[in-house]
């Protein structure tokens, strides 16, 4: 069976790598399976998790702000932050669900402190929703 | 000649500042380390998003951006990265003196520029002078991680998006090794000299939706990636520059002590030779 080789980077440094028959990400324009021998092709990711499945093992992990390159035989994931669902801080993305929430109550649509609280959200809900499974 | 007091204390005083200073010394080394650990991580990151947006940059489909692309220049962004303390060696001024000069030479009224300054030094150097600091950061970790800049990072580079500057260069130490820094400039926004990574054939990408949306998440992304690497490399560097400092220190105590120690025994046998001195003709004024 081909495989692909996988390797998720951050700016504090690679958080994942390895082999995977199907990744599966969520671009900005729906979701995404990608297989080996794709073309080549670059999406922007939306803050969701991402999955790596080799054979019966499939690896998760929450990725925030970033895209995805495809080559034939590697996929390479750049992303502002990305966790494995061990090293997620539950109470702490609780603490910043919360917050966020209570932002979003306070501030007006449309403005920037709005979309933060928004984007923060986004992203606890999802290091939360990681972290249960 | 001082007092064999005098001098003693002045061997105590030094030898406690020695302690410091050595102490400065390994807690710097170590912190060096760690801020060398951190840049080595950062450079996959750096070198796969340098490839895509040349890649993308330089394709043939003729994407434009306008972070691209250069403009008429009426006011330009300074970044300045320095250290939120001092006892580091000539790590400030270097870079603040040469920022100061290349201010003064290329603008004449205050309206022409705008600095973010990284770091208490800098930002107290420009407001003594007066100059417009629009944005700082101050009381970084030793080992900031992307979150910690992402913010300054993102507010500057949308800042050159809405058109507040026209051209902005980033001034910083660069760590070379253990014992040399090099000041450095670059132009950060526009970016019209994107290097690619490796001669290797790029490959032509399918853009999922489109090259100007991708171009609009890359570019920002990759802006903000170059002011991170800047400031990992200019953490290694002050790490560096203070280790250097401190080492110099702690020898120049070691001289000084020497030579205190040197003065102080003349001093004590001097005394001894008097008293000596005294005693015998003393004795002789009685036979």
């Amino acid at each position: 069976m081909n495989t692909l080789e996988v390797s998720v980077v951050t700016p504090d440094g690679p958080v994942y790598q390895g082999e995977a028959e199907l990744v599966s990400v969520k671009a900005q324009s729906g979701e995404l399976g990608i297989l080996p021998g794709h073309i080549p092709l670059v999406a922007p990711l939306t803050i969701n998790a991402v999955r790596f499945k080799n054979g019966a093992d499939t690896h998760v992990l929450a990725v925030s702000g970033g895209f995805v390159e495809v080559r034939p035989k590697q996929v390479t994931i750049l992303a502002e932050s990305a966790e494995n669902p061990s090293e997620i801080d539950v109470e702490r993305a609780r603490a910043a669900k919360e917050r966020a929430e209570q932002r979003l109550n306070q501030a007006k649509q449309d403005n920037v402190d709005f979309r933060r609280a928004e984007l923060a959200l986004k992203r606890a809900v999802n290091r939360l929703d990681l972290a249960k499974k | 000649m001082a007092s064999l007091r005098d001098i003693k204390s002045r061997i105590t005083s030094t030898k406690k500042t020695k302690q410091i200073t050595k102490a400065m010394q390994m807690v710097s080394a170590a912190k060096l380390n760690r801020a060398e650990m951190n840049a080595k991580s950062f450079v996959p990151y750096m070198e796969k998003i340098q490839d895509v947006v040349a890649s993308i940059a330089t394709g043939s489909s003729g994407a434009s951006h306008p972070m691209l692309e250069s403009r008429d220049v009426k006011k330009t962004g300074y970044v300045v990265i320095t250290s939120d303390r001092g006892l580091a060696g000539a790590y400030n001024s270097s870079v603040l003196r040469h920022v100061y000069r290349t201010i003064n030479e290329r603008h004449s009224s205050k309206d022409e520029y705008a600095i973010i300054v990284v770091g208490k030094v800098g930002l107290s150097f420009f407001k003594k002078r007066d100059m417009p600091v629009v944005e700082s950061i101050v009381g970084l970790a030793d080992q900031p991680s992307f979150a910690d800049i992402k913010d300054i990072a993102s507010r500057t580079v949308k800042m050159f998006e809405d058109g507040a500057f026209d051209e902005l260069y980033m001034y910083y130490n660069h760590y070379v090794s253990a014992i040399q820094q090099d000041l450095t400039e670059k132009k950060l926004l526009p970016l019209t000299d994107i290097e690619t990574g490796e001669s290797k054939s790029l490959a032509s990408y399918e853009y999922e939706p489109s090259e100007e949306e991708i171009l609009e998440v890359l570019l920002p992304q990759y802006a903000e990636s170059l002011i991170y690497g800047a400031l990992l490399d200019a953490k290694a560097a002050e790490h560096a520059s203070r280790m250097t400092a401190m080492r110099s220190a702690t020898d120049n105590a070691d001289d000084l002590i020497g030579s205190l120690t040197l003065s102080y025994n003349r001093a004590r046998q001097a005394a001894i030779t008097q008293e000596l001195t005294e005693i015998v003709s003393g004795a002789a004024a009685l036979e």
